[in-house]
């Protein structure tokens, strides 16, 4: 199914203003004191999946960049360009999945959540430590060990909250060829 | 609820500049202050930030939930800094001048010390301007000012739905979440962690599933309007530059070549005073 570029700008606006309100306003406790468990990445690589790398992107991107302002310390680009990463990379290797037609079969959720993990790895485990060097001059082994905490922790989130999505749009939708013609 | 982004309508010259100055002067701004760790030029902008801030007439008292959450964001980060790397100043200037011992690895110095110093002074730098921005900014200005400093107008409108549909789908959570939690749905530490991401998950469900028919109405209502056939579009609030806007963003300018000089001066990013 071909989306026109209208619906992929609105799929950003939406995507973005979900992705905000989950990561600022939804908070489960974790059993780790004084932290919260962001949903917003099970959503993001739902999103990414569904409309594709732009849309991944500049969901993380504007939805990520959005939460920060509304801290008020400041965008924190190193790990608002992981997230942009995130959605891209998820983007870029989904466009097999046929979740648009209401196919999401077992094989397909193997398959996403290997990617989201991947993905995952690559932009907290690498690309946000990096950047957090490079921009700020932090102390090496701290970023990568708030990358890797950060990392594990998105994976699991996105493992569960995800796979459900991607799952629950799938039943939602008509399956592609459930309609036959009469003769 | 609906004000999230603390936009106060005052009468003072910040507000008067256009939206799209005051974004490229955040820009610059941050740009100089993330490319140095100049003791000297951080001293300037942090003075600098400050004064803005009072031009502005918004009160600490307005802005005193933000800056909360800035400084524990702040203090958690210096902290973390110094449990992971109590060494690190040490490997920055060079020398070690050691001040008291904690036992093991962790010995004060004064270069770590100096090196926190840079880090609170770099907050302080861009957070006041942060503030300056979201506070004086109209959220409704902020889509044409990004189309203004180069942002395609299908981006900057993709921003723009996205600020005005944040209060409508938090008001949808919220309705859906108290109708789940009626049907017996536990978000609370009372439960295990898969069973709470689960029951998020019965939240989040049906929020996106009528968040996706949302993006299809409005995207339908869009193309009917004929969206995206121009190359260009006007904005209802668009606003031409004035010489305050030009000056200020000279201004800003001018402090970032401050700032990527020092770095050539001082022959990297930072400055050493112990030599």
């Amino acid at each position: 199914m071909k989306k026109s570029p209208v619906t992929t700008i609105v799929a950003i606006g939406i995507g973005a203003a979900l992705f905000f309100v989950l990561g600022r306003f939804v908070a489960i406790p974790s059993p780790v004191p004084n932290t919260n468990i962001s949903l917003q990445y099970g959503l993001l690589a739902f999103m990414a999946a569904l409309y594709g790398p732009i849309a991944g992107c500049l969901i993380g991107l504007i939805g990520h960049a959005l939460i920060d302002f509304s801290f008020g310390w400041g965008i924190w680009w190193s790990w608002v360009i992981a997230s942009a990463c995130f959605g891209a990379l998820i983007g870029l290797v989904s466009r097999k999945l046929a979740l648009a037609d209401g196919l999401f079969p077992k094989k397909d959720a193997v398959r996403f959540n290997v990617y989201q993990i991947v993905a995952h790895i690559l932009a907290w485990g690498l690309i946000a430590p990096v950047l957090d060097i490079v921009i700020y001059a932090e102390p090496a082994n701290k970023v990568f060990l708030q990358g890797l905490a950060g990392g594990i922790a998105n994976i699991v989130t996105t493992a569960i909250v995800g796979t459900l999505l991607c799952m629950a749009y799938a039943a939602a939708k008509p399956k592609k060829g459930s309609l036959k013609e009469e003769k | 609820m609906t004000n999230i982004f603390n936009y106060i309508d005052r009468p003072s010259p910040i507000h008067q500049l256009t939206g799209a100055t005051k974004l490229v002067c955040l820009l610059l701004w941050s740009f100089a202050a993330m490319a140095t760790y100049d003791t000297r030029l951080l001293v300037v902008l942090a003075l600098l930030s400050v004064l803005l801030f009072r031009l502005s007439r918004i009160g600490l008292k307005d802005v005193s939930f933000m800056l909360g959450f800035t400084a524990v964001f702040m203090v958690l980060n210096n902290v973390l800094v110094f449990l992971f790397a109590p060494q690190h100043g040490v490997a920055l200037y060079g020398s070690s001048h050691e001040l008291l011992h904690l036992g093991g690895r962790y010995i004060v110095t004064k270069e770590q010390l100096f090196y926190h110093l840079n880090l609170v002074l770099k907050y302080l730098a861009t957070i006041p301007i942060v503030l300056l921005f979201v506070c004086t900014t109209n959220p409704s200005e902020f889509a044409a000012s990004l189309n203004r400093i180069g942002v395609k107008y299908t981006i900057a409108y993709s921003v723009a739905l996205a600020l005005r549909y944040i209060p409508d789908i938090q008001r949808e959570y919220h309705e859906i979440s108290q109708a789940q939690q009626a049907r017996g749905i536990e978000m609370s530490k009372k439960e295990n962690l898969v069973r709470r991401l689960k029951s998020a998950s019965a939240i989040l469900i049906p929020l996106i599933l009528s968040s996706m028919d949302r993006i299809e109405t409005i995207s339908n209502a869009m193309e009917l309007r004929g969206f995206g056939k121009n190359r260009k579009r006007s904005w209802y609030m668009g606003r031409r530059f004035t010489r305050r806007d030009i000056l200020s963003m000279l201004g800003c300018l001018l402090l970032l070549a401050a700032a990527i000089i020092l770095n050539i001066r001082n022959g990297g990013r930072f400055w050493n005073p112990f030599i």
